[in-house]
């Protein structure tokens, strides 16, 4: 009887996905954006909290400088509308699509729709589970 | 149903777990002088006031505003005709950041939270038609409350009415911004400083304004527990005690303007238990640890607002009868004052009709509900009792852990409240998501829902701002301005009161970014470390 054959097995190395999760603007409401980045952590992933107070330059060279795959913007003020775009713009010129954007916050339907449509990957309204977001993410970056 | 989870522990919506009964063993040991005497006797367990509710309703508030002053000036006579008994005005985050609606940041933010104030002007349009010796004003501000609060003394002194006869509340309570609600601008000290001066010139100029709001309010959406909620706010206040004191101050000359705001959140029982433990432990704090001799020093008075981070997208209709519950419990808590969120609170700010309901649901409580006829009505029941006990210990216990770390602002230098409050978010969040709490129409019992009319709010509102702006800073004593900013500059370096300067400077029509812009000169920005 022949030994038996011994095949080295490829086991594929998890890389953790990485998120940027930020508050754009004036808002200070940031018990969702703590909760998800940590939800987030928990699922694995690495998760970079800007915080406060942050532009839509400084997010994208935030996202730029840890090389993340997803930037999350978490906006309950209303003032949306002037700050995504703002940051798609600035992901355009610096040749960053390939980054998923999610928002959450305080988004109504037809803005959401029409975020959407500018490239934002998601948006998640009040009463979205965890989960749902989490494997959003993931299904979003391994497709 | 899972059977699995309706026979888990019960407990509060804070975690407290409740017992299957509540009866004379859990009162055992309950002496009725030292927790709870009568309505309007020490320590006020029951209430400040012998006949509560009986001799005068708690004050119908409705905290409003949105895009322009001049919007909003129409909402509050809309409101004042539908039965409001006190005003109560929200800023948009621009003013409430201290930047003028022309500012770079304030970009897409002008009018979408609140009204946008950027000068005396603003403030003379938000009053129109609007008498300050006779309607009481709360001011929802806080880093640039001085300002805001000059502005409307600016005011009321057009009209003709004296300081010493207007009435109202500046919330001013800027520790809780660093704890939750993160609307800071400078750093703490020179903050504290700029507080202890608006309750300073309000104790010798205004006897009837609050120069104060002690909020536990944004402490609480931010995803405190209830007693956290307590603990902090009371342990905030004491904290303000004690500069107040430093300035020289005796704590009776000022004590009987501290206001203060808590949230009404959705566990019934532990709500109304918290307001009682709140009275009785200030009443204790007042007397034994700040040694106050006057009656009105010890009497915790305050405003509510039903629990906006309760309400949902999901079946939005629902919400009418979570604010109505809520209220119910403010009420019963003994509020003097109360807001009642609006059923699209999680879309936008309200529309007319929203606001109305909401309006509708405290007069049906004053008016028909009969629970106003006597003060106290669930006083002597064993669970409010000992709920009331058990949430005067637990804050008891924070003020202990607060007080070892060297009080409340080195407390939020290590983060300490933060990080409570941020464990208690996700912890119910979890919670939530597992379906051990249900929260109905989002986690059960989904359904189909209707859309409903939003107040719209666009860019008209920054544009007229800002043209309104322009035209201000051209036509008025640029000169003038300058040196009122300059006095203002000198007095922020020094230690004299701050507040003349800022009326003189207000009065000149500097706006009020101006005014900010010199105290960020003096007193330099927070920047808060991020943490999760």
């Amino acid at each position: 009887m022949s030994p038996p054959i011994q095949v080295p097995i490829q086991v594929p190395i998890r890389v953790p996905i990485r998120v940027l999760v930020a508050k754009p603007g004036l808002d200070g409401h940031d018990r969702g954006a703590k909760v998800i980045a940590r939800a987030l952590r928990d699922a694995g992933m690495e998760v970079i909290y800007t915080g406060l107070r942050q532009t839509p330059e400084m997010i994208v060279n935030a996202a730029l400088q840890e090389d993340v795959q997803v930037i999350g913007l978490s906006i309950l003020s209303g003032a949306h509308n002037a700050i995504v775009p703002r940051v798609m713009d600035l992901l355009r010129e610096k040749d960053m699509l390939d980054v998923k954007v999610i928002v959450g916050g305080i988004v109504p339907d037809e803005d959401a729709d029409a975020l959407k449509r500018q490239g934002v990957a998601a948006v998640f309204q009040p009463g979205a589970s965890l989960d749902a977001i989490v494997a959003f993410i993931r299904q979003s970056v391994h497709a | 149903m899972d059977m699995a989870v309706a026979e888990k522990q019960h407990t509060t919506i804070s975690g407290v777990p409740i017992e299957p009964l509540y009866g004379p063993e859990q009162l055992r040991d309950f002496d009725p002088l030292r927790e709870l005497a009568a309505p309007g006797e020490f320590p006020y367990t029951r209430g400040i006031h012998e006949s509560m509710y009986r001799g005068r309703l708690w004050t119908m508030r409705q905290f409003s505003g949105f895009a322009t002053p001049e919007e909003t000036n129409r909402r509050y006579h809309y409101l004042l005709q539908q039965g409001q008994t006190g005003l109560s005005v929200a800023f948009d985050l621009p003013t409430l950041m201290g930047y003028d609606a022309d500012h770079g940041l304030a970009e897409g933010e002008v009018g979408k939270c609140g009204a946008s104030i950027s000068s005396l002007e603003d403030m003379e349009i938000l009053f129109r038609g609007i008498p300050l010796g006779e309607v009481t004003v709360s001011m929802t501000i806080n880093s640039p409350a001085a300002v805001l609060w000059a502005m409307y003394l600016a005011v009321a002194e057009q009209q003709g009415v004296d300081w010493q006869a207007v009435s109202g509340t500046l919330q001013n309570d800027i520790l809780k911004e660093y704890i939750a609600q993160k609307e800071y601008i400078f750093p703490p000290r020179p903050s504290m400083r700029l507080v202890t001066d608006t309750i300073e010139f309000g104790a010798r100029h205004t006897p009837r304004f609050n120069p104060i709001s002690i909020s536990g309010y944004h402490i609480r959406e931010a995803g405190s527990t209830a007693a956290q909620e307590l603990a902090f706010t009371l342990r905030d206040g004491m904290e303000y005690v004690e500069w107040a004191l430093e300035r020289g101050m005796q704590v009776d000359e000022f004590a009987p303007r501290l206001s203060f705001f808590f949230n009404a959140h959705s566990d019934f029982f532990e709500e109304i238990a918290k307001y009682r433990a709140a009275r009785k432990l200030w009443a204790y704090a007042m007397r034994d640890r700040f040694g106050a001799k006057e009656e009105r020093s010890l009497k915790l008075r305050f405003h509510s607002q039903t629990a906006g981070c309760s309400l949902t997208w999901q079946q939005p209709y629902n919400n009418v009868v979570r604010t109505a519950i809520q209220a119910l419990a403010a009420v019963l808590g003994g509020t003097q004052s109360l807001h009642t969120n609006s059923l699209d609170e999680a879309y936008a700010l309200p529309s007319e009709q929203a606001v109305t309901i909401a309006l509708r649901t405290q007069q049906i409580l004053g008016y028909e509900s009969g629970v106003t006829n006597t003060p106290d009505p669930l006083g002597g029941s064993y669970f409010v009792e000992r709920l009331t006990l058990d949430m005067e210990q637990a804050a008891g216990d924070y003020f202990r852990r607060i007080d070892e770390m060297g009080g409340m602002i080195a407390a939020i230098e290590k983060g300490f409240p933060q990080s409570e409050i941020a464990n208690a978010s996700y912890r119910y969040q979890r919670e939530v998501e597992s379906k051990e709490k249900l929260v109905v129409g989002v986690n059960a019992f989904q359904s189909e829902d209707q859309p409903i009319e939003l107040l719209q709010i666009d860019q008209t509102a920054e544009e007229h701002q800002v043209k309104k702006l322009a035209a201000l800073r051209a036509r008025r004593d640029n000169g003038r301005v300058q040196k009122t900013l300059d006095a203002l500059r000198r007095a922020a370096e020094g230690t004299e009161n701050t507040m003349p300067f800022i009326l003189d400077a207000v009065r000149a029509y500097a706006t009020l970014g101006e005014i900010c812009d010199a105290f960020r000169g003096v007193f330099g920005s927070y920047q808060e470390t991020a943490h999760i």
